[in-house]
């Protein structure tokens, strides 16, 4: 019982070490939310009018999930990047020299990157909402395509912990430039029906096309729907796809740690 | 705190190599040698940090490896790079890291308070310690390592990167915790530092003891201050070894002279007017620590070979 108390307030602990930073240095949380908003602004008003959507259907309506998509995505980095620094400035090591709850370490982490994750999407939402993005099926079914998004950002969490213990800071600074294609090869910006033939298959099967498709579909927003098996079974992607990844990276993630002390 | 034949690989190569160590309860053991002698890997293993390959550890009374909760209960560590907050003020970093070692609220900021009043920090206790020097943030650093009064205190190269003002202030805090009773391993790779703080000397080579003793005990091995005459001409030499007198080494290829020194000033001061008197031009004229390299040289008979560590 006092292991899981402890591992409560150890995770409460470090997760607030985090959202004092954001509090007290907001100039990284609007350098955050400065590539979304102008991404949307870009692709919004600049390449919009020239952006087709498969099927028709409004720009804007279109691009809001993928946008939403690819800042979950991009938190992946956001992760490493947190995690590489403790382990390399040896905080990691004072932790786990520490009588403090292991778990607690992983899970105020997580708690603090989901945190994190839902403020960019409500400032995004606010944004989308100004320039005529909107949702139709009610506010429940917008709040689970939320809750689908942030799934998504829960499993990244894992893998960016995993990740993180792996590379130097220097190495997860790097690593948007492999996010970004992959954050591209995807439903979020141009349906994949507008592909050439490999990158389509590339684009219907990757795990973000189903969390933005379903995003799309609970919102009510256009370009939903394509032959692929994965693309009509967007829904059931979105939940298994990232129920993946946490089975594969948390027990992976939990080794990486042991084995710092090997 | 005990260790018995530590042997530890990183990548097939040994780390530690048969490590051995004693250190009795209330006293400071310094841990001396180049990067790369297993330093840091002999205190991650006592700090539960590293498995081991063979042998065993002992510290507070508990296995290392079998009874690791208890040995993080009594022990803090105190690593080579700061953990200190830079955004988080000094009192914040104290409180949280009272919270992590399982302090209540209450209990957790009174005593952030009275360690903020020990190490120096009340005045600045409220300023995000981005804003603190070298020095301070080494304080609270250690600061922040005593929280639960630990009864072993590992310290890593402490002062690595430290004015002397501020390797002072440190030292200074060391002393007073071990008066309080705690026992301290150091690491240092400044023969001065744990000259100062030591009861005990341990020099590593290769993953092994090399030597160990009290600090006068291996400072006799190694002799004392050397002073060093440069000249010239090497027409002056003798006339120069005759000043430094009877022990005076001569090395004619570098037109050298150097010889050991008890008095550093007085025997410099001795050293230029005598030559001033004989009408010698010296080029330069230097007093010279034995140096770490000096301390290998003289106990293992081979320089310091650095080593590759993970």
């Amino acid at each position: 019982m006092n292991a899981v108390r402890y591992a409560a307030v150890d995770s409460w602990i470090v997760a607030k070490r985090d959202l004092i930073h954001w509090v007290r240095e907001p100039v990284r949380v609007f350098a955050n939310l400065a590539y979304p908003i102008v991404s949307v602004l870009i692709f919004g008003l600049v390449f919009g009018s020239a952006m087709n959507v498969f099927g028709g259907g409004d720009y804007i309506e279109f691009l809001l999930p993928g946008m939403f998509g690819q800042t979950i995505a991009f938190g992946v980095a956001a992760t490493m990047m947190m995690v590489s620094m403790d382990a390399d400035r040896g905080v990691t090591d004072r932790f786990r020299a520490s009588p403090m709850s292991q778990t607690g370490v992983v899970a105020g982490r997580s708690f603090a990157d989901l945190v994190n994750s839902s403020l960019e999407l409500l400032v995004l939402a606010l944004c989308g909402l100004a320039m005529g993005w909107s949702f139709h099926h009610g506010l429940l079914k917008a709040l689970v395509a939320f809750a689908l998004l942030l799934w998504l950002r829960f499993a990244l969490v894992w893998i960016g912990i995993y990740l993180g213990l792996l590379v130097k800071p220097e190495a997860a600074s790097a690593s948007w430039m492999f996010l970004f294609p992959l954050t591209m090869f995807a439903n979020t910006f141009v349906s994949p029906e507008l592909m050439p033939g490999w990158l389509r298959v590339v684009a219907e099967w990757n795990p973000l096309s189903s969390t933005v498709a379903a995003a799309r579909e609970l919102f009510g927003n256009p370009g939903v729907g394509g032959d692929s098996w994965a693309a009509q079974n967007s829904l059931l992607l979105a939940v298994l796809w990232p129920a993946v990844f946490v089975a594969i990276f948390w027990p992976l993630s939990v080794v990486k740690y042991r084995n710092l002390s090997r | 705190m005990l260790a018995e034949g530590l042997h530890k690989r990183f990548d097939g190569k040994a780390a530690l190599d048969g490590f051995d160590l004693a250190v009795p309860a209330g006293t400071v053991c310094g841990l001396l040698g180049p990067n790369g002698a297993g330093k840091t890997t002999a205190v991650r293993i006592l700090a539960t940090l590293l498995r081991l390959d063979g042998g065993r550890a002992e510290v507070a009374g508990h296995d290392v490896v079998r009874e690791a909760p208890a040995v993080r209960r009594q022990v803090a560590l105190n690593g080579q790079q700061s953990t200190v907050d830079d955004v988080l003020t000094g009192r914040e970093n104290l409180v949280m890291w009272g919270r992590l070692y399982h302090l209540s609220k209450r209990q957790a900021s009174l005593r952030a308070e009275e360690l903020l009043e020990q190490f120096g920090l009340a005045d600045a206790a409220d300023k995000r310690a981005k804003h603190y020097s070298g020095g301070m943030r080494r304080r609270l650093d250690l600061a922040s390592s005593f929280i639960t009064a630990p009864s072993v205190l590992f310290l890593d190269e402490p002062t690595t990167g430290l004015d002397p003002r501020n390797r002072g202030e440190v030292w200074r805090e060391v002393k007073r915790v071990v008066a309080e009773g705690t026992t301290v391993l150091l690491t240092t790779q400044y023969l001065d530092e744990a000259d100062q703080l030591a009861d005990q000397i341990v020099v590593m080579d290769t993953g092994r003891v090399a030597a160990q003793g009290t600090p006068d005990h291996l400072k006799s091995k190694l002799g004392g201050d050397r002073i060093e005459v440069v000249v010239r001409n090497s027409d002056e030499l003798p006339v120069v070894a005759g000043v430094l007198g009877e022990d005076a080494e001569v090395d004619h290829d570098a037109f050298r002279v150097s010889a050991a020194v008890v008095d550093r000033v007085a025997a410099l001061t001795r050293v230029t007017s005598a030559l001033a008197a004989k009408g010698v031009e010296a080029e330069d004229i230097a007093l010279r620590r034995p140096t770490l390299d000096d301390v290998f040289l003289a106990i293992t008979g081979h320089k310091a070979v650095a080593e590759v560590q993970s």
